[in-house]
C-alpha cells in the first residue's frame, strides 16, 4: 500500500515521461481556464467586495447566447460580437438595477444579490434558449479540430488542436488583462478601487464605471471559457460547474490576487491531473478530478489563511 | 499676502449646513465659511467639533459614509455643487486629502500620484509634466516611486496623498489635518511644502487642522468650530493674539498661573466658546 502511495506513481512518471508530459499538457489546458475564471472573480472581488456567484452561469449564459444567436442565422462572427454586446448590456443592468441600490449593504447581502442573479439568468435563459443540450459552433469560428502527434524520447504526446488554440487564446487574454491592469488609467483605477474606496472616491473615480468595467471583464472571460469548454462538452447548464472549480484556485490563490489566481489556476488544473492519473484511478477507482481540489485547497487554508498567495496585508509598526 | 487674498474672489461659499449622520446624529449646527481664492484658510477645532464632516460635506464623500446635508447650501464659484457626486467636484478643481493619509497600499508611489489625473483628459504629455511638478516638491518622493505605498513612511504617505491631489490639476484643496501622526519637524516640512504650492501653483487650500500653533501661522485666515458651530473667525493673525484662542488652543495665558478665584470667570468663557 505504501509503496503504491509513495513509490510506484514516481516510478511511473519517471519510466513514462511522454505519458507524464501528456498529464501535464491536459491539466495545463483546464488549469489556464480555471485561471481565466478566477481572475473574473479576483477582479469583481477586489473592485467591489462582491463574491460573484454568477459567475459559473454567466459562462453557460454567454455560450447559450452565442450558439442561439447562430441557429437563428446570424454569421458565427457576428455571434461572437453580438455575444460581447449582450454581456455589455448584462454588466450595464447589474450595476444599475443590482449593484446600486445595494451600495453600503452588507457582503452578504451583495453576495445573495449575486445569487438572485444566477437564478435569474437560468430562467430568462432556459426561456429565450430553450434548456435542451446545444453544439458549440467551434467549426464555425474557425477552431482547428484533429491533432498534432510529438514523439518526446521516443514516446507519443497528443496534442488536441482545440486544446492548442484554448491554451494560446486564454494566454493572450490574461496577458492583455495583465497589461491593462498594470498599464492603463482604468487598470490603475480598478486596483486602486480594490486597496481603498473612499481614497479612489477622493480622486474622482467613478464606482459605476469600474463595476460596469469589471462585469463587463467577467462577461468576455465567461464568453471565452463558454466557447472553450463548450468545444469539448456542448453546451449545457451543466457547464456552470467549471466556474464553481474556481472556488478552490481563489482558495488557493487568495480572493484579492492577481497573480494568485493565474498561478493557483495553473497548479490546481495540473496537480487533479496528476492525482487523478496517478494515485486516484488506481487506488480510488477514478473521478478524484470532482473533489481533488477542494481537499487541496482546504489542507491550504489550514496553514495559511489568506491563501498561498494572498495579497499580503500591509501592515507597518 | 493677507490683503491679496482678501481682495479677490470667493472660490467657496458654505451657508449655515447642517449634517445629519444615519438620520439622527447632528453633527454641524450650521455652519458657514468661505474660501477665497489664493488663499490657506485653516479650520480649526479639537477631536469631534466637526472638521472632517465639513470638508466631507464639501467634497460630498460624505454619502457613502451615510451622511447627508440636510440644511444649508454649498456653493462652488457661485453654482450649487451639494448634489454632485465626488467626480463631478474633482472635474470642478475641488479635491479632499483624507485624514489619514489614505494612499493606495498595493500601488506603487508613482502609481497612486497617476491615479490622482484619473479625471483630466488632457493627455499623456500634461501629465508626465505635472508628475516633475510634484516630485520637484517632494524630491523624496521621486525616490521612493518604485515602493509600494504601504511600505512607505507616515510622512512620505502624507506627501504621497497631497501629491496625488495636486495631480488632479486642482485649484481648490481640501486638506485634512496633515500633521496627523508626523514628527514636529515633518509637520514644519509638509506645511512649508502646503505654503509653497499655494503661492507657486495658486491653489487654495481649506485645511483642518489640531495643530492651532502651525495652522495659525501658516493660514491667512481661520475659523475656529466647536461642537458643530463656528465659534469664531478672523484673520490668522487676529485669532493668534486673541486671549481666548491663546488659552484654549495654544496653551498659553497672559496672566500665568490662575488662582482658584478665576476659575469661575474662566468656565463663563469656556462656556461662551461651547
Amino acid at each position: 500500500m505504501l509503496n503504491e502511495i509513495f513509490i510506484k506513481p514516481f516510478v511511473d512518471m519517471v519510466e513514462a515521461p511522454d505519458f507524464l508530459l501528456q498529464v501535464l499538457w491536459e491539466g495545463l489546458v483546464s488549469g489556464i481556464l480555471y485561471a481565466l475564471i478566477a481572475l473574473g472573480f479576483v477582479l469583481i472581488f477586489r473592485s467591489s467586495r462582491i463574491f460573484n456567484f454568477a459567475q459559473g452561469i454567466m459562462v453557460v449564459f454567454a455560450a447559450l447566447t452565442l450558439v442561439g444567436l447562430y441557429a437563428m442565422g446570424v454569421p458565427a462572427w457576428i455571434c461572437v460580437l453580438l455575444t460581447l454586446g449582450v454581456m455589455f448590456v448584462l454588466a450595464v443592468a447589474i450595476e444599475r438595477v443590482v449593484l446600486r441600490p445595494l451600495v453600503g449593504q452588507p457582503d452578504i447581502i451583495l453576495f445573495m444579490a449575486t445569487i438572485g442573479i444566477t437564478l435569474f439568468l437560468i430562467g430568462f435563459g432556459e426561456i429565450i434558449f430553450g434548456g435542451e443540450n446545444k453544439v458549440m459552433i467551434s467549426e464555425e469560428l474557425g477552431i482547428p479540430t484533429g491533432d498534432t502527434v510529438l514523439e518526446p524520447w521516443g514516446g507519443l504526446l497528443i496534442l488536441q488542436h482545440l486544446d492548442i488554440t484554448v491554451v494560446v487564446v486564454a494566454t493572450l487574454l490574461v496577458l492583455a488583462l495583465l497589461a491593462f491592469l498594470n498599464y492603463t488609467q482604468m487598470g490603475r483605477a480598478i486596483r486602486a478601487l480594490g486597496d481603498d474606496h473612499q481614497a479612489a472616491l477622493s480622486v474622482g473615480i467613478s464606482l459605476q464605471t469600474v463595476w460596469v468595467l469589471v462585469w463587463f471583464i467577467a462577461g468576455i472571460i465567461a464568453l471565452v471559457t463558454g466557447i472553450a469548454w463548450g468545444a469539448r462538452a456542448g453546451v449545457s447548464f451543466a457547464l456552470e460547474v467549471i466556474a464553481y472549480k474556481a472556488l478552490p484556485v481563489l482558495m488557493l490563490g487568495g480572493l484579492e490576487s492577481i497573480t494568485g489566481a493565474i498561478i493557483g489556476g495553473l497548479m490546481i488544473g495540473m496537480l487533479e491531473k496528476l492525482f487523478e492519473i496517478y494515485w486516484g484511478q488506481p487506488l480510488l477507482g477514478g473521478n478524484t478530478e470532482t473533489w481533488f481540489a477542494f481537499v487541496l485547497a482546504l489542507v491550504v487554508l489550514l496553514f495559511r489563511p489568506q491563501g498561498l498567495f494572498g495579497e499580503k496585508i500591509i501592515e507597518r509598526v | 499676502m493677507l490683503d491679496a487674498a482678501k481682495t479677490q474672489e470667493t472660490l467657496l461659499e458654505v451657508n449655515n449646513i447642517e449634517v445629519i449622520y444615519n438620520h439622527v446624529i447632528l453633527v454641524l449646527k450650521g455652519v458657514s465659511l468661505s474660501v477665497p481664492k489664493g488663499g490657506i484658510t485653516a479650520l480649526l477645532g479639537g477631536n469631534g467639533a466637526g472638521k472632517t464632516t465639513t470638508l466631507k460635506a464639501i467634497s460630498n464623500l460624505l454619502h457613502s459614509e451615510r451622511g447627508e446635508v440636510t440644511k444649508g447650501s454649498i456653493n462652488y464659484k457661485g453654482e450649487r455643487v451639494q448634489d454632485l457626486d465626488p467626480a463631478a467636484l474633482v472635474k470642478r478643481g475641488v479635491i479632499q486629502v483624507m485624514e489619514g493619509r489614505h494612499c493606495f497600499e498595493h500601488l506603487t508611489v508613482e502609481e497612486n500620484l497617476l491615479t490622482g489625473a484619473y479625471t483630466r483628459k488632457d493627455g499623456k504629455g500634461a501629465v508626465e509634466a505635472d508628475l516633475e511638478m510634484v516630485y520637484s516638491y517632494f524630491p523624496r518622493l521621486k525616490e521612493r516611486r518604485k515602493s509600494q505605498a504601504g511600505y512607505t513612511s507616515g510622512g512620505e504617505q502624507q506627501m504621497t496623498a497631497v501629491g496625488r491631489a495636486l495631480m488632479s490639476r486642482p485649484e481648490t484643496i481640501l486638506l485634512d489635518e496633515p500633521s496627523m501622526g508626523l514628527a514636529p519637524q515633518l509637520v514644519e516640512q509638509i506645511f512649508e511644502i502646503v505654503k509653497s504650492i499655494n503661492e507657486n501653483e495658486g491653489v487654495s487650500f481649506l485645511l483642518a487642522e489640531q495643530n492651532t500653533n502651525v495652522a495659525l501661522r501658516f493660514a491667512h485666515y481661520g475659523y475656529i468650530l466647536e461642537s458643530g458651530r463656528v465659534v469664531m473667525d478672523g484673520p490668522a493673525d487676529d485669532l493668534r493674539e486673541n486671549p481666548d484662542v491663546k488659552e484654549f488652543y495654544l496653551g498659553m495665558s497672559d496672566e500665568g498661573r490662575k488662582s482658584f478665584r478665576d476659575v469661575r470667570s474662566y468656565r463663563r468663557r469656556k462656556r461662551w466658546l461651547a
